[in-house]
């Protein structure tokens, strides 16, 4: 969503310009085969180029008169132009997407490593980034340009990724663990990284999308065949229709002309959803794009508007980063500032985040750590064994850590843990919060209160999911106690507690053998057998290369609140075909009642009581049938990019909702619209 | 209210009051629950024991298709020969002879397809053996075939994921024991006793009160007649059909007779509602059914009873619509029954089509080509599904879900054979069609034994009519005839025979198939965002497809028929 200016502007111009080439292009009949429904018609087009250049070199009009032989041609063309258009210009705005992001990378010089020998060290040479092959190393320093995906093997460094996801703050990216992955494109602000190339080129995700856009390696998704197949049968029912009315007009002694022939079938096989079908799915994988959302596949987005189950991580997704300090609580006895001071001095060599934040809080309470002297301290880190960590410092034993790693210790040691504590830990662990014992010479000299901040507006977004018909599903490392009330906060429908990364794979699982489809975001290489078994596996754009590959689907904003955003993508990519496949089916009902009774009011004039639309001639009725039956293509080409609005009332009345619209829509429009271009045409016939 | 009206709206209520019970016993029966026929069970049993059936065993889809073939396979072979050497057989009082092969070929397939398309007339082309071993046999068989195949479909949807769907013998010889015979044996009890023979005794004379002698065919006839209503099978034992004063005799058969065709296709639905646990699309499909039943049945009713602007114009007051109908069943009776019987694939007659108004024609033809509101035994509800899978995958689109019918995908596989199906129809109607105006426009006075230009007692338009009434109801298996056509002859006896052959088997097939698969698809538990299929809403978007995909397809032959007449004629 980073762009909301291109994403209004459906026509830029250059685009169309390039659209408008491509419709010519896609003229040729190899590449129209690949669409039944248009390829008909472009049969249609030369039956009535021949008809046309027959009666003007014959003069011969018992095949109707030259001009209107023409205008039929030309009106079937534009209707053929029109449906390529709606094609390339959803292409032309995906491939623009793409070129945007591309251009970042191409020609970006690469200082490739070149390895010498054991003892020399690597010689290092610049070389154009389409040089790099898959295992490639390369260096890149302060300002640089990465010019490949891939991992770091080496360093530490600030990146810039805003070309990539428009987040203008600097990540850290670093070897080792789950933040080794780089994006080619992005910019080094900082420090120095020795990166391994991980695709080969034009293989990265950037360049396969890219492709998928620009139709290349676009295949057609499961629910995409269906809907051509129905679409091919339709075509083939009005064939049917079209053919044997030649035998039945012979019988009842009425001559049809091949240009009523061509009109009344063109206007009754679903030219609308036919020329707009494919338009529809690239526009799906266009608009995930535009929400930062890279998919491996078109049907990875289809498969989204399907989805029962979605796991979420509760850090980041469902509550803000990680647990916070909000409240002191000293021991009975002990001083408030006294207490404070040890809690920060416990907590001064804890990077973690909820280390990090107890300072914060101290600070926020006039307590600082300047006054303490690092060179008299000894650090305790946090070992699995004490499950504590602490300081030592003056003969004074600050340890921190959960209650009964505390109490463990103060027991031992012979000293009675407080009872008002342990009420006071109850009682924080109720509300959702994490308790920390601080004890000081092994006596408890605390607790300090940690809470999980829930995102605000996160509660009416899992409201929606759930009126979409998805359950969601948090993922904590949290004992189940806090998780229950953290979920019961957010409002997630269920929680998986404790997890490690197997617990994530059985519950997807488990889904999906009651015939559900799950989605996950993960980031993390233990991730990838989950992100790989879910339907829809979402990987940050910062996760790990492996992470990235299992996925379908990599999300650049890392925002795990992406998934709604994906489900709704997919949902509205399945109602626009959905619409407009009744729309223009719904279509036919008045198309009947012009060209009918307009095929056979010369020879049975009583046929004039079914011409209830008035129209003033046979000729111009078929006319204004083909016009109208053209224009409503670009008409409907918005629609058809933005895709139809989802909104989450219940599938019944959606339905409702689509079938009033689109279906009842679909039968009254063209009765208006035929009418009006037949009284415009009636100013030039 | 008109008493007639009445007497209308009282026997549709009579049919639904019995329809609806009958389709709890019938999920019982399939279900195999305690019902009140269990007295049957010994002489299924004997059945089984001797034709070496397990019941026991279950088939999968394929395997029901192939027992349901090869038996079907075997009844046609027996029919047309019999058919053929029929003189030559006993229990043939008149004399009549043995039938053409051409005419046995179409004969034979009518009846073993349920459609009873009658190129002949019974009381001089068939005998009395032959009306029992070949007639009412396949009415009997053909019936039970029909119900057989949806039983797969109740099965399909009652299981979460199978790909056992019961056993076809079994299906079929409970339809026969536990449904047809029960209710035959009643029908034929009433029938007898308000004047349809039920005798072996040849053609018998009487003499009128104008004094002339005329000879009565008769025979063996009751029992004949309640299959065939319900089996809504619809060939008739006397040439004319159920106008015939022997084989509808009063109001009341009139009712009877009504009745029992609708009542099984009916309680069908209701059962499949009761069978897989799910009422409410039962009611619905039943409220699209009955609905679209209307939508021909009013126009229909007010054509009829409004009669002809031609006649009054002479002022003749209360011009109904009479030419060609009974005054002893009168115009609603018989518009009533003009509509049900090709709605439903009876095809059974108590009035001339061909005299009806050209909107009542055209009604009844819409009632074939749409030949899924209540429809054939079995079939009706078998074409409604393929319909029904349609809607669903749109719908399923409309709701931004793949599509999906009571918990299974339904994807490209599904959607080919539906596609198949849905075009299958059109195709037999509008080519059988366009084959014979053909012939009857360029080739009128060829070599044949009947010239195509011979073929038709109309010219233009109502004559098209005929030609296309007969595709239709051929291909529809519903075997009424529109008539005012000489069919009994080579083209027509082939043509009608093929398209019939094709018409039936085909459309048992699709269905049962894409049951089938979906039935071994993984079930997916409902969720908020699941489009549900037992809605109102939902049943008229099915509605919809099959007005659009059905009706519309034959909407510009229809132009050129009924339609082209109505606009003469007012």
């Amino acid at each position: 969503m980073s762009d909301n200016t291109s994403r209004n502007k459906l026509f830029d111009g250059a685009l169309v310009e390039e659209a408008l080439q491509q419709s010519f292009v896609k003229l040729n009949p190899r590449i129209m085969f690949r669409n039944p429904v248009m390829f008909t018609v472009e049969i249609g087009t030369a039956i009535m180029l021949a008809v046309t250049i027959y009666t003007y070199a014959t003069g011969d009009t018992t095949q109707g008169s030259a001009g209107y032989n023409l205008a039929v041609f030309l009106v079937l063309f534009i209707t053929l132009l029109f449906a390529n258009f709606a094609e390339a210009i959803a292409e032309a705005r995906g491939k623009a997407q793409a070129q945007s992001l591309r251009k970042t990378r191409e020609d970006t010089p690469a200082k490739k490593v070149f390895a010498v020998g054991e003892i020399r060290t690597d010689e290092i040479k610049v070389v154009s980034s389409s040089q790099l092959a898959k295992g490639d190393i390369f260096v890149c320093e302060a300002g640089d340009i990465i010019p490949m995906d891939g991992e770091i093997i080496e360093g530490l460094a600030t990146i810039d990724e805003s070309a990539i996801t428009g987040e203008s703050a600097p990540v850290i990216r670093e070897a080792g663990g789950d933040k080794s992955s780089v994006t080619g494109g992005t910019k080094v602000l900082s420090d120095f990284i020795k990166v391994r190339v991980t695709t080969e080129p034009g293989e990265s995700f950037l360049d396969k999308m890219i492709a998928l856009v620009e139709g290349a390696s676009r295949q057609k998704t499961p629910n995409e065949i269906a809907l051509t197949i129905l679409l091919a049968s339709f075509t083939l029912v009005f064939i049917i229709v079209c053919v044997t009315l030649k035998p039945f007009g012979d019988f009842v002694n009425t001559p049809i002309t091949i240009a009523a022939f061509v009109s009344l079938f063109v206007c009754l096989i679903p030219t609308t959803i036919g020329g707009l079908l494919s338009a529809i799915g690239i526009a799906g994988m266009d608009r995930a794009l535009r929400a930062n959302v890279i998919t491996k596949s078109g049907k990875a987005v289809e498969t989204a508007g399907d989805l029962d189950t979605l796991l979420l991580d509760k850090t980041g997704t469902i509550t803000i980063g990680n647990r916070k300090a909000t409240h002191f609580w000293p021991a009975t006895g002990v001083n408030e500032q006294a207490f404070i001071t040890s809690c920060v001095m416990a907590s001064l060599a804890d990077e973690t985040p909820e280390g990090k934040s107890i300072i914060e809080l101290a600070h926020t309470q006039g307590v600082s750590n300047r006054y303490v002297k690092k060179e008299h301290a000894r650090f305790i880190a946090f070992t699995a064994e004490t499950r504590s960590s602490g300081i030592d410092i003056d003969g004074n034993r600050i340890r921190k850590g959960a209650f009964d790693a505390i109490k463990n210790l103060v027991t031992k040691a012979g000293n009675l843990f407080p009872s008002e504590t342990e009420e006071r830990i109850k009682a924080i662990s109720s509300n959702g919060g994490t308790p920390l014992v601080v004890s000081h010479n092994e006596q408890v000299y605390g607790v300090i209160e940690l809470q999980d901040i829930i995102k605000p507006g996160i509660r009416e977004r899992f409201e929606r999911l759930r009126r979409m018909g998805v359950k969601t599903v948090m993922v904590t490392g949290d004992n189940p106690l806090t998780a229950r009330f953290i979920a019961e906060k957010a409002g997630v429908d269920d929680f998986i507690a404790e997890a490690k990364p197997e617990d994530k794979m059985r519950y997807i699982k488990q889904e999906q053998e009651s015939g559900k489809l799950v989605a996950m975001m993960g980031d993390g290489t233990n991730d990838a057998p989950a992100l790989a078994q879910a339907d829809v596996g979402v990987a940050m754009n910062s996760g790990t290369q492996a992470a990235k590959e299992a996925g379908n689907m990599v999300d650049l904003d890392n925002d795990p609140t992406k998934l709604i955003e994906i489900v709704e993508i997919g949902k509205q990519l399945l109602m626009t075909r959905g619409t407009l496949t009744t729309f223009s089916i719904a279509n036919d009902v008045a198309k009947y009642f012009a060209i009918v009774p307009a095929l056979f009011i010369t020879s049975i004039p009583a046929l004039q009581g079914l011409n209830i639309m008035h129209l003033k001639s046979p000729e111009s009725a078929i006319l204004s049938a083909v016009i109208f039956n053209a224009i409503i293509i670009p008409i409907l080409i918005p629609l058809a990019l933005k895709g139809v609005a989802y909104k989450p009332i219940g599938a019944s009345a959606l339905l409702r909702r689509n079938l009033f619209i689109y279906g009842l829509g679909g039968v009254v429009v063209p009765f208006i619209g035929i009418k009006l271009i037949d009284l415009l045409l009636a100013f030039f016939m | 209210m008109n008493t007639e009206i009445t007497g209308v709206l009282v026997t549709f209520f009579i049919t639904l009051l019995i329809a609806f019970p009958l389709g709890k016993y019938i999920a019982r029966v399939f279900r195999g629950e305690k019902t009140i026929t269990d007295f049957m069970s010994p002489f299924e049993r004997f059945i089984y024991k001797i034709c070496g059936i397990d019941p026991t065993r279950e088939m999968t889809w394929k395997q029901h298709m192939a027992a349901l073939l090869s038996i079907n396979l075997v009844w046609v072979v027996y029919a047309f020969f019999v058919l053929i050497f029929q003189d030559k057989l006993p229990l043939n009082p008149d004399g009549n002879p043995g039938m053409t092969p051409d005419l046995s070929f179409n004969t034979a397939i009518s009846f073993l397809v349920n459609c009873n398309l009658q190129h002949y007339s019974g009381e001089s082309d068939l005998t009395y053996l032959t009306q029992l071993i070949v007639v009412t046999f396949l009415q009997f068989v053909s019936a039970a075939t029909g119900v057989a195949a949806v039983a797969v479909l109740f099965r399909a949807f009652a299981e979460k994921t199978t790909t056992k769907l019961g056993n076809f013998f079994v299906f079929f010889t409970q339809t026969i024991t536990r449904i047809l015979l029960p209710l035959s044996i009643i029908m034929a009890v009433i029938l007898a006793f308000n004047g349809t023979p039920a005798s072996f005794d040849g053609k018998d004379s009487i003499v009128t009160l104008q004094g002339d002698s005329v000879q009565v065919s008769r025979g063996p006839a009751a029992g004949m007649i309640a299959i065939k209503h319900l089996g809504t099978n619809g060939g008739g034992w006397f040439g004319a059909n159920s106008a015939h004063p022997l084989e509808n005799p009063n109001y009341v058969t009139n009712m009877v007779e009504i009745v029992a065709q609708v009542i099984l296709p009916m309680a069908l639905v209701f059962a499949f509602g009761f069978f897989i646990m799910r009422r409410r699309l039962g009611y619905v499909i039943f409220g699209v059914m009955t609905l679209g039943m209307l939508t021909f049945m009013i126009p229909n009713f007010f054509s009829e009873m409004g009669g002809s602007p031609a006649l009054a114009k002479m002022h003749l007051a209360n011009a109904t619509a009479m030419e060609g109908k009974e005054v002893r069943l009168g115009v609603p009776a018989s518009a009533y029954w003009q509509v049900m019987t090709t709605v439903i694939s009876t095809g059974s007659v108590n009035s001339m089509h061909d005299s009806s108004m050209p909107m009542s024609g055209a009604m009844q033809m819409l009632g074939m080509m749409t030949n899924c509101f209540y429809g054939g035994k079995g079939v009706g509800l078998l074409n409604y599904f393929i319909f029904l899978i349609i809607a669903v995958f749109i719908s399923g689109l409309m709701v931004g879900r793949t599509p999906e019918f009571l918990g299974r995908k339904v994807e490209a596989r599904e959607i080919k054979i539906a596609a198949i199906i849905a075009l299958l129809h059109p195709f037999l109607v509008l080519a059988g069609t366009a084959l014979s105006a053909y012939f009857a426009a360029h080739h009128a006075d060829i070599n044949w034994a009947v010239k195509p230009g011979a073929w038709l007692n109309n010219p233009g338009s109502h004559g098209f009519s005929e030609m296309l009434y007969e595709y239709t109801s051929s291909s529809a298996n519903n075997g009424s005839g529109f008539e005012g056509l000489g069919d009994n002859n080579l083209f027509w006896n082939i043509t009608t025979g093929i398209v019939m052959i094709l018409g039936r088997f085909i459309p048992i097939i699709g269905p049962v198939a894409i049951a089938g698969l979906l039935a071994k698809k993984k079930y997916i538990p409902q969720s908020a965002g699941t489009l549900q299929t037992d809605t109102a809403t939902f049943g008229i978007m099915t509605y919809a497809v099959i007005m659009i995909l059905a009706a519309l397809a034959f909407f510009p032959a229809l132009t050129l028929g009924p339609i082209a007449e109505f606009f003469n004629l007012y």
